[in-house]
């Protein structure tokens, strides 16, 4: 789904701009972090050089799986967009630095989405996608119990929510700088309806696919490095006994269990918002139909459907579609919430660490 | 005293003249607590042509890296023509031990072969008339001139070796270290590709498991088996020592005596 | 689709377009389409104007029209949302072979197609006549940051290389009689990938090894240096001022 150009004003095609811009330079200095370790040299090079190459190889590898086809029934087939397995993988700010290069090369070499729409692609499908991706899945991995499934599972949770975010993040885009006034309930309808199958299709693919660099080498699942570390032996006399594992952090042996009870009751909190909100959705569809019925949209997929073409479902799907986007807004509500949570807990845990030193 | 302009052959047989390589008492543990070196001990002398055989698992990867310091940390020391390995010295290493890698495609990463063939001594530095000259004839020895401009994953796996060879010659290094140079190579390929390693005035470690081809281009022989250098000598003698070749799991090819194939 | 692919949309020759420098020719690309996008949609004859233009590009690089046209394919997709708008739009209404059509939608289908179009055939003429080595050393001296460009460069080296293993991990897994037909085949293509990535992965890890031995410390020397003088500068810009003028007139008119 590359943006062409001329479907988002040039405005906001800027100001999205901008914020790709930012969110690549941010990267840039993350994915530093993120692809350092491995062997250093006596010599104690840093880790940084590691980027380009790394990154390079990880780029290739989303440009050549997203070619890799997935037959869903009857010849058609879907495939991988990638984000969320980037996220999962090899972090968020390599994530969306490869996903950004491979976004910029396909719009330089392939014309596939437009030069002036590069920052609403890259902020849509690099950015958000992965942020989500990466925030629901270190979300789950902490309240869920330690272990393979738990993380195939989180995985699959990232990717399905990963899409339909994307779906949102472009609507709103739309909002602010669609160059047409479809009724905004159109587009949301249209744009996180399609997009919720595709993310159930990402989701199985990342799932299976986590799972699978998890059998094999689970070290190289970055969202889950710290559970995957293996314990050390000692050779005491001849035995072998397990290595004390490293003295945790003094502040954090308490708190400890009270945020993963935290962790827990925001979660379940979560849900039950979204769970009203869907209920709300649901039992009034008429939100966000009244602003296509006061456009006249109904009216006009009424004589649409009389009129025999092949467009002539388009009024039922609208009712159905109704629940469903109001199901799926409950749904983004708990990753979104799981996101802001963390962002949250991570600015508080960091105080509280500087306050402590 | 400059050592890296010395004429190469006649430092050849002179003893006091720093070795090209000396290995001695490396040890070294992976992080995970694997460990693959348990004392090594070798020394080449200068223009020396030598093959490192060994079984797989014996170490053979994680020495060589030890050679130009991308592993270190342990125990023993590294020496290049006098340089210890290591610290402060780490870029002029790179630059005097020229690895190539078991897969050029691994190791041929820029876009066309000229700059690939250029990083190195372009990495060192080197700049305009000067630097093309070095990749025009690096290009040369291994016959490869005109094709600077081609992208390398456009050239045949034979080429690509050869490149490969080229990139590290173009930093005029002062040993040659080639992990398994004819694995995937055609014979044509092979035979090309080892008169190309004759011809060259430097000193050669070559890590093999092909025994014909040790046999064929390295005089000298070591045998690496469980981290240790378990045999030193001709390779001709080396090859011809059953029950050395069986203990370390090393075996010829069928119907390939080195008693009687012809040395060149 | 593979190997190849990275690589079928520029067609070599020796046209005063190829030659020009590639930052120029980004630059120019780039400009050519902000304005085309910043054009009012009403200011029809405008978007002709254009076409003419980048079809004298064409003409001048010897690209044919087949082949831009072929190509203008990917906007596919959305040729399909463009139908749709005049139906699912707002405002005033049209009656159009008995179809009640939005004129909003109208406008904004057209909108959306010419803009669109004009914005795939600028990039397939850039795409065209620029080696993919000489984009990136293009991106380089626009002052893209180094890394990402060494990340692209990274990408573009080893797209193929890593394409080939994936197909012919296909042909493996068709030699021993597997063919993926639905969506109870996943797991094993699935299996694929993560194999392809730790293979990728572990590939990133030994390139990195390659460099190192021969003295990357992070940073790419610069070896081409691509400068332009002011003439290739007004050569390549006179497209985009072109455009510029044409955009003014079809605000001002």
């Amino acid at each position: 789904m590359h943006v062409p150009d001329g479907f988002i004003n040039a405005p906001l095609s800027a100001a999205t701009g901008v914020l790709a811009a930012g969110a690549v330079a941010v990267s840039l200095r993350g994915a530093r972090r993120e692809l350092a370790g491995g062997p250093a040299g006596p010599g104690g090079e840093p880790g940084g050089e590691r980027t380009a190459p790394l990154a390079g190889l990880v780029a290739a590898f989303i440009f050549a799986v997203q070619m890799l086809n997935f037959p869903v029934a009857a010849g058609t087939s879907g495939h991988l967009l990638g984000g969320a397995l980037a996220a999962i993988l090899v972090g968020p700010c390599t994530g969306i630095l490869c996903v950004s290069v491979v976004l910029l090369m396909q719009g330089i070499l392939f014309a596939d989405g437009g030069l002036t729409a590069l920052g609403v692609n890259i902020t849509d499908m690099a950015v958000v996608t992965t942020v989500v991706a990466y925030g629901v899945f270190r979300g789950l991995v902490k309240v869920l119990p330690r272990g393979r499934r738990s993380i195939t599972g989180a995985a699959f949770v990232a990717a399905l929510l990963s899409v339909p975010a994307a779906a949102v993040a472009f609507t709103l885009i739309y909002a602010l700088g669609g160059t047409t006034d479809v009724a905004l309930g159109k587009v949301a309808t249209a744009m996180i309806g399609v997009h919720v199958l595709i993310g159930i299709g990402e989701a199985v693919i990342t799932a299976l696919t986590v799972g699978a660099v998890l059998a094999v080498r689970p070290d190289l699942v970055h969202g889950a490095r710290d559970l995957t570390r293996p314990r050390l032996k000692l050779r005491v006399d001849g035995d072998l006994v397990d290595a004390p594992a490293p003295a945790p952090e003094p502040v954090a042996a308490a708190p400890r269990a009270s945020r993963r009870a935290l962790w827990i009751t925001g979660l379940v909190t979560s849900l039950v918002l979204a769970g009203f909100v869907s209920f709300y959705a649901s039992a009034n569809p008429d939100g966000l139909e009244k602003v296509a019925a006061d456009h006249g949209i109904d009216r006009a997929a009424e004589e649409h459907a009389s009129a025999d073409s092949p467009l002539a479902d388009y009024g039922v799907k609208d009712v159905s579609d109704a629940r469903l986007s109001g199901g799926l807004a409950g749904v983004i509500g708990v990753g979104a919430t799981v996101v802001t949570g963390s962002a949250v807990f991570w600015v508080l845990r960091r105080r509280r660490a500087s306050e402590a030193s | 005293m400059d050592p890296v302009n010395a004429p190469v052959n006649d430092t050849a047989t002179d003893p006091a003249a720093p070795a090209s390589l000396e290995v001695s008492g490396l040890a070294f543990a992976y992080p995970d607590g694997h460990q693959a070196l348990f004392g090594v001990d070798f020394r080449v002398a200068r223009g020396e042509r030598v093959a490192l055989l060994g079984p797989n698992g014996a170490g053979k990867t994680t020495l060589v890296l030890h050679l130009n310091g991308i592993l270190g940390g342990g125990a023993g020391t590294v020496t290049v023509a006098g340089l210890p390995v290591g610290g402060r010295n780490t870029a002029e290493i790179r630059r005097r031990v020229g690895i190539v890698f078991q897969d050029p495609d691994d190791q041929l990463f820029m876009p066309t072969v000229r700059e690939d063939v250029a990083f190195g001594p372009a990495a060192a530095g080197l700049r305009g008339p000067e630097l093309r000259e070095r990749v025009g004839r690096a290009l040369d020895l291994v016959g490869m001139g005109g094709f600077e401009d081609r992208p390398p994953h456009h050239l045949s796996f034979g080429q690509r070796r050869r490149v490969a060879v080229a990139t590290v010659l173009a930093m005029e290094p002062e040993i040659l270290v080639l992990d398994e140079p004819s694995s995937n190579l055609d014979p044509a390929s092979r035979r090309e590709l080892a008169d190309i390693l004759r011809g060259l005035d430097v000193t050669v470690l070559m890590v093999t498991h092909d025994l014909p081809y040790a046999l064929e281009l390295c005089p000298r022989a070591l045998v690496l088996s469980e981290g240790v250098i378990a045999a030193d000598g001709p390779t001709a003698e080396i090859l011809g020592d059953d029950a050395l070749m069986r203990a370390h799991r090393l075996e010829l090819p069928f119907g390939f005596d080195p008693r009687v194939a012809g040395r060149p | 689709m593979g190997a190849g692919h990275a690589h079928r949309l520029y067609r070599p020759g020796g046209s005063g377009v190829h030659t020009l420098p590639p930052h120029l020719k980004l630059t120019a690309a780039f400009a050519f389409v902000v304005v085309v996008v910043s054009t009012p949609r009403e200011a029809v004859w405008a978007f002709a104007a254009y076409a003419v233009l980048l079809g004298a590009v064409a003409a001048v690089a010897r690209v044919p029209a087949g082949f831009l046209l072929g190509r203008l394919l990917i906007e596919v997709p959305f040729v399909a949302f463009a139908v749709l708008m005049p139906f699912v739009a707002g405002g005033e209404r049209v009656g159009v072979l008995g179809l009640s059509l939005s004129v909003n939608g109208l406008w904004g289908a057209w909108n959306v197609l010419a803009k669109g179009t004009l914005g795939v055939a600028a990039s397939v003429l850039l795409a065209a006549t620029t080696e993919l080595r000489a984009l990136l050393l293009g991106l380089q001296r626009l002052r893209l940051p180094p890394l990402l460009v060494q990340i692209a460069s990274f990408m573009i080296r080893y797209g193929d290389v890593i394409a080939d293993e994936m197909r012919r991990m296909r042909i493996a897994r068709q030699s021993r009689g597997f063919e993926a037909r639905g969506v109870r085949h996943w797991g094993v293509l699935a299996k694929s990938a993560g194999a392809l990535f730790i293979r990728s992965y572990e590939r990133g890890e030994r390139v990195h090894l390659a460099m190192v031995s021969r003295g990357y410390t992070g940073s790419m020397p610069v070896l081409d240096e691509v400068r332009a003088d002011r003439a290739q500068w007004s050569c390549a810009l006179a497209l985009p001022a072109a455009a510029l003028l044409i955009c003014l007139l079809g605000w001002t008119l």
